[in-house]
């Protein structure tokens, strides 16, 4: 344990942590009700420029032509920023964390993927004329055929939308297509059951239209660095992006925000931060980059759409001993965050519920719809709409009360989970008892005295023979290196890992304890270069 | 570009600048004049953040040509306080818990503002009516509503 010199602040601040049940004003109130929180926007800079961004009209075109004769000669113009002025006009956000390739480009060169992605960006002294200048870009398209369909798109002879990943699908170890999870047999599992329900569940994408649009400006500062204040709800993060984007130390920027007018995981994809540094390093001048509120919808990324079927064997008692999942995470164009919120999903099958065999493929699809990103929960959130749509039709289908149906089913401590890993600290029966409770819902008594520390392990903690699988080939290119990449751990004082680590396709997900913003700030917020 | 001059009363200050012909007042208020408080939502008149008080009334300023306000008096969150001293309505929001991110916040007090100067004693349903066209994402209406009845109230005690 850290030892703090207490004694030095002792007078300053007593150790009284005792806050819960009491009311404790936020810190940032007073700002909030004077209007004296600075936003992004909020700041008003000396000769500041105005970036906009052209867009692509199509949903998938091939680009022909860029024609910016005309605009640069517009009134007001500073400068026509194309693909060809970013130094590193490839990214993908994890890759900080080296997780997928570079699929996506700051502005489109060859391709357009989707309705919203930025083609050429134009800084001029003014909003009214960047838009003047903007009307007067040329941009001949070739339009492709489009899926916007998860399903569609990975049939034989769709429309490859990403060639970074050919088959529409990201690549996981290098070599699958979805993220799997396995535990013991559910074929056995449904022909032992008195009952099988097969349903399938949509949900549609969500946009988080947080009051305040993503934005940013940044400014040139002294010795060669920048100073950006931004709307981002992770700012290492995009510091770091950026960093790797414009191809200079993260040491280069200095970057302000943590006043944030609403995100929701919709301000965490550094939508505006690359260009608005671009324009500064380019003109000299502070440049602001603001989305309007039909770009924020447009191109401003959602909550990703997921498509799942669950099948489920279900006893006459009530005990659920089959679940298989299949689902599919519509990432839209590029890879963005849907990549991990599909290892986030599958950590989290079957949700909360002991059951000894299950399975579940889920795939991270590339569809010609807009790129999704985090918001609440995600990879989470959805699967949970279906799971739980899933318990009340079950619970219909063998004539048990919903409420203790769940309670049936739920984990207890001591139970092996689909992960492999012991159930702990379980509540889920105290939870629904007082859900019950408040929703003044009916439970017989033997079930108000059921516990999660009561009658759990034992027959519910084995893990039921698996069927072993064969593994693909290894055919794809292993994960692509950048200088960017950290450098291999070194060999000499790594301890070697208590248990043997499985191999790839079992390996457990760390289930995250976090929401996925915190996470990012945590786990990014150390990433140096 | 022809500039047009623009004189108006702003909290209570004559103020004078030069605006371009279709400038909205929320762009004169807050890159002419300096005031930060109205906010920037959506531009189209559809989250509430912009609003201001023209003449006591309540009005969007992204959907307010600059012109129109000359000669009028203009009044944002940026006077509402006075002096160090918060308006009731400032005081509600603080302990009711009535902004989180704080971004509709401005938007919300100039429209409940507008509100409890024309009707010091609302009902529930005239809080909820006078608060309909401002946009919250994080707060939830609840503690909003809470807080204007909860500034009535104590508005109507000092009185």
């Amino acid at each position: 344990m850290l030892e703090l010199r207490k004694d030095i602040f002792a007078d300053e601040r007593d150790d009284n942590l005792k806050e819960i049940g009491k009311g404790t004003q936020r810190q940032d109130m007073l700002g909030h009700v004077t209007g004296t929180s600075t936003y992004f926007d909020d700041h008003k800079l000396q000769g500041m420029q105005h970036l906009k961004v052209l867009r692509s009209p199509y949903a998938h075109a091939r680009l022909r032509r860029i024609d910016t004769m005309e605009a640069e000669r517009s009134p007001g113009v500073r400068r026509i920023i194309r693909g060809a002025d970013v130094p590193r006009n490839l990214n993908t956000l994890l890759s900080l964390i080296n997780f997928g390739k570079d699929d996506e480009p700051s502005l489109a060169v060859d391709k357009v993927r989707y309705k919203g992605e930025p083609v050429v960006a134009v800084v001029a002294e003014s909003p009214r004329e960047a838009y003047e200048a903007m009307a007067k870009v040329r941009v001949d398209y070739d339009p492709l055929p489009a899926v916007f369909d998860v399903e569609e798109a990975l049939k034989p002879g769709a429309p490859v939308v990403n060639e970074t990943y050919p088959k529409n699908t990201f690549t996981y170890h290098d070599v699958y297509d979805h993220q799997k999870l396995r535990f013991g047999d559910v074929e056995r599992g449904f022909a032992e059951a008195d009952h099988v329900l097969e349903q399938r569940y949509q949900m549609s994408p969500i946009e988080h239209a947080p009051t305040e649009t993503n934005g940013s400006i940044a400014a040139p500062d002294t010795n060669g660095r920048y100073v950006v204040y931004t709307s981002t709800q992770a700012l290492f993060f995009s510091l770091d992006t950026c960093a790797k984007i414009l191809d200079v130390p993260s040491n280069t920027f200095h970057f302000i925000g943590g006043t944030v007018g609403g995100g929701f995981g919709g301000k965490v994809d550094t939508l505006t931060e690359p260009l608005a540094i671009l324009g500064a390093m380019l003109t000299g001048r502070p440049v602001r980059y603001q989305l309007g509120r039909e770009e924020e919808m447009q191109f401003g990324s959602p909550r990703g759409a997921e498509r799942i079927y669950i099948k489920d064997g279900v006893m006459r008692d009530g005990r659920i001993v089959a679940r298989k999942i299949h689902a599919y995470f519509d990432s839209g164009a590029y890879t963005r965050l849907s990549s991990y919120a599909v290892v986030k999903c599958v950590a989290h099958l079957p949700g909360p519920y002991t059951i000894p065999n299950v399975h579940g493929d889920v795939y991270c699809v590339f569809t010609n719809r807009t790129p999704a990103t985090a918001m609440r929960g995600f990879g989470v959130t959805a699967m949970d709409f279906a799971l739980e749509c899933q318990m009340d039709k079950l619970a219909h289908l063998v004539g048990t009360d919903p409420m203790e149906f769940r309670i049936l089913n739920a984990y207890r401590d001591g139970d092996m989970k689909a992960h492999q890993r012991e159930a702990k600290n379980t509540a889920l029966i105290e939870c629904v008892q007082v859900a019950a409770e408040k929703a003044k819902w009916p439970l017989r008594e033997e079930v108000k005295r059921m516990s999660s520390r009561k009658d759990g392990g034992g027959s519910r903690a084995t893990i039921s023979p698996t069927p072993i699988e064969p593994v693909p080939q290894r055919a794809a290119v292993s994960q692509q290196r950048t200088t960017y990449d950290r450098a291999a751990p070194a060999t000499t004082q790594q301890p070697p890992p208590p248990t043997p680590a499985p191999p790839p396709p079992t390996r457990p997900p760390a289930p995250s304890p976090s929401h996925g913003a915190t996470r990012f700030s945590s786990v990014f917020g150390t990433r140096r270069r | 570009m022809t500039k047009t001059p623009l004189q108006f009363r702003h909290n209570g200050r004559d103020v004078a600048v030069f605006v371009d012909g279709g400038v909205n007042l929320l762009v004169a208020l807050r890159e002419l004049i300096g005031d930060m408080t109205p906010k920037f939502g959506c531009g189209q008149g559809g989250c509430g953040a912009c609003s201001v008080l023209i003449d006591g009334e309540l009005h969007l300023s992204c959907l307010t040509l600059a012109e129109t306000a000359n000669g009028r008096a203009v009044e944002t969150l940026d006077g509402m306080k006075d002096g160090p001293n918060l308006h009731p309505l400032q005081r509600a929001f603080m302990e009711q818990f009535a902004a989180q991110c704080g971004y509709c916040t401005p938007g919300m007090l100039m429209a409940a503002k507008a509100l409890l100067d024309r009707n010091p004693s609302p009902t529930r349903a005239e809080v909820i009516e006078a608060i309909s066209g401002n946009i919250c994402r994080c707060t939830g209406y609840e503690p909003i509503i809470n807080a204007v009845l909860a500034a009535a109230t104590s508005g109507r005690a000092r009185a």
